[in-house]
């Protein structure tokens, strides 16, 4: 059965999120459960895991699919271990976001969509952030970087590598 | 006067903490209520005073959709928050999620006390892991403190409250795709009526609020409704969190007056960026009509000013755009945003949102024919008022907007194949 692709502590934190909702609605979790196992699995989803977390919530396969691919969170495709999402929405832009996309794509090699050969980076371009008043932003895992400029960016990158 | 409602505690050291929110009186009005068991219209009516209009975009007047709950009917009811900020220049209500979420919680409490539900979910979008973290953070500790859950102070008024999570679609924050959400299901808009009133989430009596309308309720209950409408002008109460972006010097969120002129609003933001004069301003998010800047300057920032200058407040989201912008970029970049946001259900916005920015890309691209500004115009109204959800108006509105200002710029991109000002950026 596919739900044993989910490890425990998945198990454990996607059963933190089931137990927000009323006992009758663990379809509620499916959102929460999905980044959560995209997270187990270093940064995308796959149709096994798709259908582990179908069964895990007792629900069609197909509402998951429908929600795995309506939000624009969830990857379907191997990303970098860092995934570096550029915003480029209007208030970026006027601050010179294409400085930051012309800056990364320069340091990296690749475009947006793409992966670095190391795997160490990939680059998405984002809509907006919601933190237009520290423009340009970017979204790097948990956390946002603001008022990027190209030092800006050359220091985040070192730091990210020496992350590993 | 400012920062007086949901800013009012920015100041404090760790001012997210509830020992920050409660050194400055935080708590004090659910205590009151609860110990009084003040009667939900008296308080109602008082939200009413206020003119306390919705914070989220629409400007509808929270004591009003309050009083549509069904408050005595038996069943669970439901409050909900709208902290699903995406549209393009928003970003205030982030910061009352990091700086002063606690003030969120004790609104909602006490929204649920008013239209009589016992448990509420807030909705925050999925990028913001930080703000979040800070109110789960918040959570806790007020359940600690038992001021949330089961039987508050011993008043035996029930309350439950959870975050939940998005996952990056714009279409969310308009409230029925984001009960939908909420649900477990696609981002999709429902058909109204029903309205959520009487069919909300998992199909029961809801209420939507936008995060800085909640996190208002506690400062409007504590000083009055009477103190609230006396800050702004008549028909907007208050003061109001704007976010000015763009071409200013300083960037930030500026909780002001309403009513304020829009040239004090653009100073406090530090002017526009030195060198440079003031083009356009976007006054309320990207989905608000564009207004030229020497209009803009004589415009006060409240509901009825900016409507009459042909636009709209919207969340309070000020985009500044200097005489290095490029209205056909801007706007194609815009009619990108909603192209890609658009959920696909109505056919006129999902194809139409499609039309605009291919014609608004091959115009930017200098390929553009002379019919396309015409082209532009007919597919805009074709989507207005021909779909579900706001999103179609939202995305005919800028186009519209951008081709009545400036259409000598477009038609210059497409005479000359080339943008006819220089730009830095």
């Amino acid at each position: 059965m596919s739900a044993e692709l989910i490890s425990d502590t998945s198990r454990a934190d996607i059963d933190r999120w089931v137990n927000k909702y009323p006992a009758e609605q663990k379809q509620s979790a499916v959102m929460a459960a999905l980044r959560i196992v995209q997270d187990q699995n270093g940064g995308h989803l796959t149709q096994e895991l798709m259908d582990a977390v179908a069964g895990y919530l007792q629900m069609p396969a197909i509402n998951v699919y429908e929600v795995a691919t309506f939000y624009s969170m969830y990857e379907h495709k191997p990303q970098g271990k860092h995934k570096l999402c550029v915003c480029t929405n209007i208030s970026c832009m006027l601050r010179n976001s294409k400085q930051v996309v012309d800056h990364l794509e320069d340091k990296l090699g690749i475009g947006f969509g793409e992966i670095t050969e190391d795997g160490l980076f990939s680059l998405k371009e984002v809509e907006c952030l919601g933190a237009c008043v520290n423009a340009p932003v970017m979204q790097v895992g948990e956390h946002y970087h603001e008022h990027l400029d190209p030092e800006k960016i050359d220091k985040l990158l070192d730091e990210l590598r020496k992350e590993g | 006067m400012a920062n007086q409602v949901c800013f009012r505690n920015n100041h404090l050291e760790n001012s997210w903490s509830l020992e920050a929110y409660q050194s400055s009186g935080g708590y004090e009005v659910l205590k009151k209520i609860l110990s009084e068991k003040t009667p939900a219209e008296v308080l109602i009516e008082d939200i009413k005073l206020s003119n306390l209009r919705g914070r989220g975009g629409a400007g509808f007047p929270t004591g009003l959709k309050w009083s549509f709950m069904p408050r005595n009917a038996p069943g669970q009811k439901y409050i909900v928050c709208n902290s699903d900020e995406g549209e393009p220049g928003t970003c205030k209500d982030r910061d009352i999620l990091r700086y002063n979420p606690h003030q969120l919680v004790e609104g909602m409490i006490i929204a649920g006390y008013c239209i009589g539900a016992s448990a509420g979910y807030n909705y925050i979008r999925g990028e913001f892991w930080e703000p979040y973290s800070r109110f789960e953070g918040a959570l806790e500790e007020a359940r600690v403190a038992g001021l949330l859950g089961e039987n508050i102070l011993g008043s035996g008024f029930d309350f439950q409250l959870h975050a939940h999570l998005g996952a990056g679609a714009y279409v969310c924050g308009e409230e029925t795709a984001l009960l939908n959400s909420i649900e477990g299901k696609k981002g999709q808009p429902r058909f109204k009526p029903p309205f959520p009133a009487g069919f909300g989430l998992y199909g029961r009596s809801t209420t939507i609020n936008n995060t800085e309308s909640l996190a208002s309720i506690p400062v409007i209950l504590e000083k009055g409704g009477q103190w609230f409408l006396d800050q702004g002008v008549p028909n907007s109460g208050g003061e109001k969190l704007f976010s000015v972006s763009g071409h200013v010097n300083r960037p930030g969120n500026f909780e002001v007056p309403l009513g304020m002129p829009f040239s004090e609003l653009l100073e406090m933001a530090g002017g526009v960026r030195d060198g440079h004069q003031l083009k356009a301003v976007i006054p309320g998010g990207s989905s608000t009509p564009v207004i030229p800047g020497e209009q803009m300057m004589e415009v006060n920032m409240d509901y009825d000013s900016i409507a009459a200058a042909g636009s709209m407040l919207g969340a309070g989201s000020v985009i500044v755009m200097d005489e290095t912008t490029c209205m056909s970029r801007v706007l194609e970049r815009l009619s990108y945003f909603y192209y890609e946001e658009s959920c696909g259900q109505c056919t006129p916005c999902r194809e139409g949102t499609g039309w605009l920015y291919r014609v608004l890309q091959r115009i930017e691209a200098g390929n553009g024919s002379a019919a396309d500004l015409d082209l532009l115009d007919n597919v805009a109204s074709n989507i207005e008022g021909n779909t579900i959800c706001a999103l179609g108006d939202a995305a005919a509105m800028p186009v519209r907007s951008f081709l009545k200002h400036y259409r000598d710029e477009f038609q210059y991109h497409i005479d000359h194949k080339q943008c006819m000002v220089k730009s830095d950026w």
